[in-house]
């Protein structure tokens, strides 16, 4: 028996990706753990490994192709002794169908998968799934969950001209069925859009349609979306017109703490502790200082974290990713240090695989090695702070009525007002900053 | 006089009464039902049915007469009207006693007499002029159906002016006769009567014949007509009708009042119907009457709690389909199924049993435009299709409009032979609304006439291949 493989979900939340290259052609032998493809998400690039040993028989979706669902058949494994002709017939498994796009163009991308697919399945008495394939106007949605959404061919259609997002109609046909009447009510009552509706917003995992703006005059070079540059469209626009945003601004002293930097690298060669690591170290300490801070927003709940995990934003090419130090409290700095190090080389290679950068409860976002003296962040969905660090720099100080130089660093935390009030974030940057000042206390 | 209680009692047994009856029956309610004359209603005795079988026996007259195209010698063929009368009548016979047992069946009381409503939740029997029961119901529906318009000065008298009842049952064959309004009844007696060998004149006051029907479908089928024989008077009233002889004389008034006069020995008037709205109590309740039809929701529900009304009583479109399909509904509704969803009156499609037959669904390309769509428009003839050629039904047209943005298909039209039959292919689509995809990616069995429905579509887009 041929065994397919699958588009594989890389993350939990993963729904769709972009098979970026296959590493093998067909008619390659592979043995368990060869790297057959590589797959970019919106994160990061993983490769995809063969479980089972075999001849590759058939590649179902081409290298390069965008969108393609979780689940889809991506190419067919022949199993020791089996030729070509066990191919024939074979059905590629009752293919989940690929998710439906909104935005008319990419929906034709995720056409290619599918007619691969065909083209296997053709070659005997057609299946029900591939009529139904080639028939409609576009595949039947299926919720994230992978249950099928009842709709009439012509509701989808208006639905996707319109950008609406058929998980947020409720049907009044026969059993539930979306008909054209309730995508005419849904756009009448200008709900169910998919980029305004938090929910919806917060369930679409593939890139949001965005209104086409006119292009300014002039000339201009068009420059494609990367995957990440629409999760960060997306996900930075949700945060920005969904959470209620206050920030906090405070100024901490430097001096103790480079001093105590600069004797701590001079003892050894296995590590070297940037000021960001002590960043690190004491964001995690006042977190758990504060533990009502280290929370999220849960619609209708606050959820508080068990863990101090701290997402830390890392510039890499074409965006930003926000590779995150576990048990950041727990942590001594030389092994935030070097973990903070492993962590962004792997970023900056395209390598973090998602465990390494999903979740976190607080995010640090660093821009003092450019220069920046102060910002405010946006924070990062759906944790519920962020601290914007900038430069530390040499400044007149008032010290006990007379004017004295120190090194200053001045932070902005950005907090989601729905879970953290004004006295609750200004309590934890006092606690920040006491750390920041008085080092020693992070030994403890 | 006996009184009885029901769950629900149906007034009237057409189309819409029947069906709803059984379906109540089913649904576990003690149902009845009070029908007057003939079970089944008009439909079955005086309507739909009776009027195929006429139709029938014309198109094998005609088929017969052009038996040599097909390599049959026929000679000294001939109508008898006598015959093809007892036809239509033995078959509405049996069909209404097929209504009788379908009741039976059902547990359905069937109750002989007039019903009238008396007071709240109450309906009053009377039978030949006298009270005879009177029936209790939490629920009534009104399902009294409409008669034959009349027009002042253009009154029939069963004998030389009929309704559609006598034309059903002609005593001679009019040599010469004339049929007033041109909607699917009238249009049908002339089909039929010109078919048997009748000269027939059509009066009608619209613009064109068939009014309800797109503009194309109506040229094409008056250009047909006048091809078999036909005299077709448009945008032309009848403002007298004199009888001496047994002739009757009609003066005939154009758009430009001028005015002109010919002889019949027959007049059949068809110029619409009336609701039966008298006589069934409405006078005491809530329930509404605009222009001689009951008003209801989209239930069937009327003003009057626990009343309900039908089919023809109520509001457009006057088809048996439409009334049976309101039946249905209102009931599920009344014994709260699940599920239940209003009737959408554009995906009922309209049939016109002439020759070339007719026959229609949603809307025509004139009242696509006037409510703003933009459209596609497909067309496909009959003498692109091998079927058709091989039957020798040459002629005909197949036209389906779609919503250029959505791909919607608002109407599709069509003239020629079985379109009654094909017509419900559309209905499905525009019921489970699909979009042109669906459409052409629909496989037509071949040879059918059906390839036409999916020829006309790809024309639409300009895709045809047969033309």
């Amino acid at each position: 028996m041929p065994i397919t493989i699958t588009m594989p979900a890389l993350s939990p939340t993963m729904t769709e990706g972009k098979l970026a290259n296959w590493q093998v052609k067909e008619g390659d032998t592979v043995a368990a753990g060869d790297v057959l493809a590589e797959i970019e998400t919106d994160k990061a690039t993983m490769e995809v490994e063969a479980v089972d040993e075999g001849t590759l028989g058939k590649i179902l979706v081409e290298g390069g192709t965008e969108n393609v669902a979780v689940n889809t058949p991506i190419a067919i494994l022949l199993e020791e002794g089996e030729d070509a002709s066990a191919l024939e017939g074979y059905d590629a498994g009752s293919a989940p169908e690929s998710k439906k796009n909104k935005s008319g163009d990419s929906s034709k991308k995720d056409e290619t998968p599918k007619k691969k697919v065909d083209e296997a399945e053709l070659e005997k008495a057609g299946t029900t799934e591939a009529a139904e394939v080639k028939g409609s106007s576009g595949p039947a949605p299926v919720t994230k969950e992978g249950e099928r959404i009842f709709s009439s061919p012509l509701a989808r259609r208006i639905a996707a001209d319109e950008g609406l997002d058929l998980k947020a109609i409720k049907g009044s046909g026969p059993h539930g069925r979306i008909i054209k009447a309730d995508v005419e009510k849904a756009i009448a009552s200008g709900g169910a859009k998919a980029e305004t509706a938090p929910k919806a917003a917060a369930a679409a995992q593939s890139a949001a349609p965005q209104s086409v703006t006119p292009p300014p005059a002039g000339e201009y070079e068009e420059i494609p979306l990367t995957s990440m540059r629409k999760t960060i469209a997306r996900r930075l626009s949700e945060a920005k017109q969904t959470i209620p945003h206050f920030y906090l601004t405070i100024d901490c002293e430097l001096d103790k703490l480079l001093a105590m930097r600069k004797e701590l690298n001079a003892r050894s060669d296995e590590y070297k502790i940037s000021v960001n690591d002590f960043v690190i170290r004491a964001s995690a300490l006042a977190l758990r200082k504060v533990p009502t801070a280290n929370a999220c927003w849960g619609g209708d709940k606050i959820l508080q974290y068990k863990d101090v995990d701290i997402s830390v934003a890392v510039a890499i090419d074409g965006g930003l990713i926000t590779p995150v130090v576990r048990k950041a409290d727990q942590k001594g700095l030389a092994t935030i240090s070097n973990e903070m190090k492993e962590l962004a080389d792997k970023a900056k290679a395209g390598k973090l695989k998602p465990e390494e950068y999903q979740g976190g409860c607080f995010s640090l976002s660093n821009l003092g090695m450019y220069g920046i003296r102060e910002f405010s962040a946006v924070i990062n969905p759906p944790q519920a702070a962020i601290l914007a660090v900038g430069a530390g720099e040499m400044r007149p100080v008032v010290r006990e009525g007379a004017l004295a130089m120190a090194t200053q660093m001045s932070v902005t935390l950005s907090c989601d007002h729905r879970v953290i009030d004004g006295a609750l974030g200004a309590e934890l940057l006092k606690h920040f900053k006491g750390y920041i000042e008085e080092p020693l206390t992070m030994m403890l | 006089m006996s009184e009885s209680k029901f769950d629900l009692v149906v007034v009237g047994s057409g189309p819409g009464g029947y069906v709803a009856a059984i379906r109540s029956a089913q649904l576990g309610m003690k149902t009845a039902i009070i029908e007057r004359e003939h079970l089944g209603g008009i439909c079955l005795n005086w309507g739909c049915i009776p009027t195929k079988a006429l139709l029938r026996t014309a198109d094998i007259y005609t088929l017969i007469k052009h038996a040599d195209t097909f390599g049959i010698k026929v000679e000294g063929a001939s109508v008898d009207l006598t015959k093809t009368v007892a036809r239509s009548r033995q078959v509405a016979g049996q069909l209404s006693s097929g209504v009788q047992h379908l009741l039976k069946k059902n547990k359905v009381t069937v109750i002989d007499g007039h019903g009238k409503l008396a007071g709240k939740g109450k309906v009053e029997v009377t039978k030949d002029g006298k009270a005879v029961s009177t029936v209790t119901a939490q629920h009534i529906i009104l399902a009294t159906g409409a008669r034959a318009r009349t027009l002042p000065g253009l009154e029939p008298d069963g004998k030389l002016i009929w309704t559609y009842k006598e034309a059903l049952v002609p005593d001679v064959m009019p040599k010469k006769l004339l049929v007033v309004g041109s909607g699917a009844i009238g249009i049908e007696f002339a089909s039929f009567f010109n078919a048997l060998g009748s000269d027939v004149t059509v009066v009608e006051v619209m613009d064109r014949i068939l009014p309800v029907e797109d503009e194309e479908i109506s040229a094409f089928a008056e250009k047909s007509f006048k091809k078999q024989g036909m005299t077709i008077h448009k945008g032309t009233t009848v403002s007298d009708l004199k009888k001496s002889g047994g002739k009757v004389t009609a003066t005939f008034k154009d758009k430009k009042d001028k005015t002109s006069s010919d002889t019949f020995d027959r007049v059949i008037l068809a110029v619409g119907i009336v609701g039966n709205v008298e006589n069934i109590g409405l006078e005491d309740t809530k329930v509404k009457v605009e222009k001689t039809h009951v008003v209801v929701d989209e239930y069937s529900r009327t003003a009057e709690p626990g009343v309900y009304a039908i089919g023809d009583l109520t509001g457009p479109p006057w088809l048996a389909h439409k009334a049976s399909h309101e039946g249905v509904i209102c009931v599920e509704k009344i014994a709260g199924e699940k599920d239940v969803h209003p009737l959408d009156t554009g995906n009922i499609p309209g049939c016109t049993y002439c020759h070339p037959q007719v026959a229609s669904v949603g809307l025509t390309e004139a009242a696509a435009k006037e409510r703003g769509y933009e459209i596609k428009v497909g067309r496909f003839p009959f003498i692109g299709n091998g079927k058709a050629i091989a039957l020798g039904e040459p002629e005909g047209l197949i036209k389906t409009i779609f919503d250029a943005k959505t791909g919607e298909m608002l109407g599709a039209h069509m003239v020629g032979a079985e379109v009654t039959e094909l017509i419900q292919g559309y209905a499905i689509a525009r019921q489970l609304e699909t979009t042109e995809l669906d459409l052409m990616h629909t496989v037509f069995p071949h040879p059918t006439l059906s390839e036409m429905m999916h020829e006309s579509v790809l024309d639409a887009y300009g895709k045809a291949i047969h033309f």
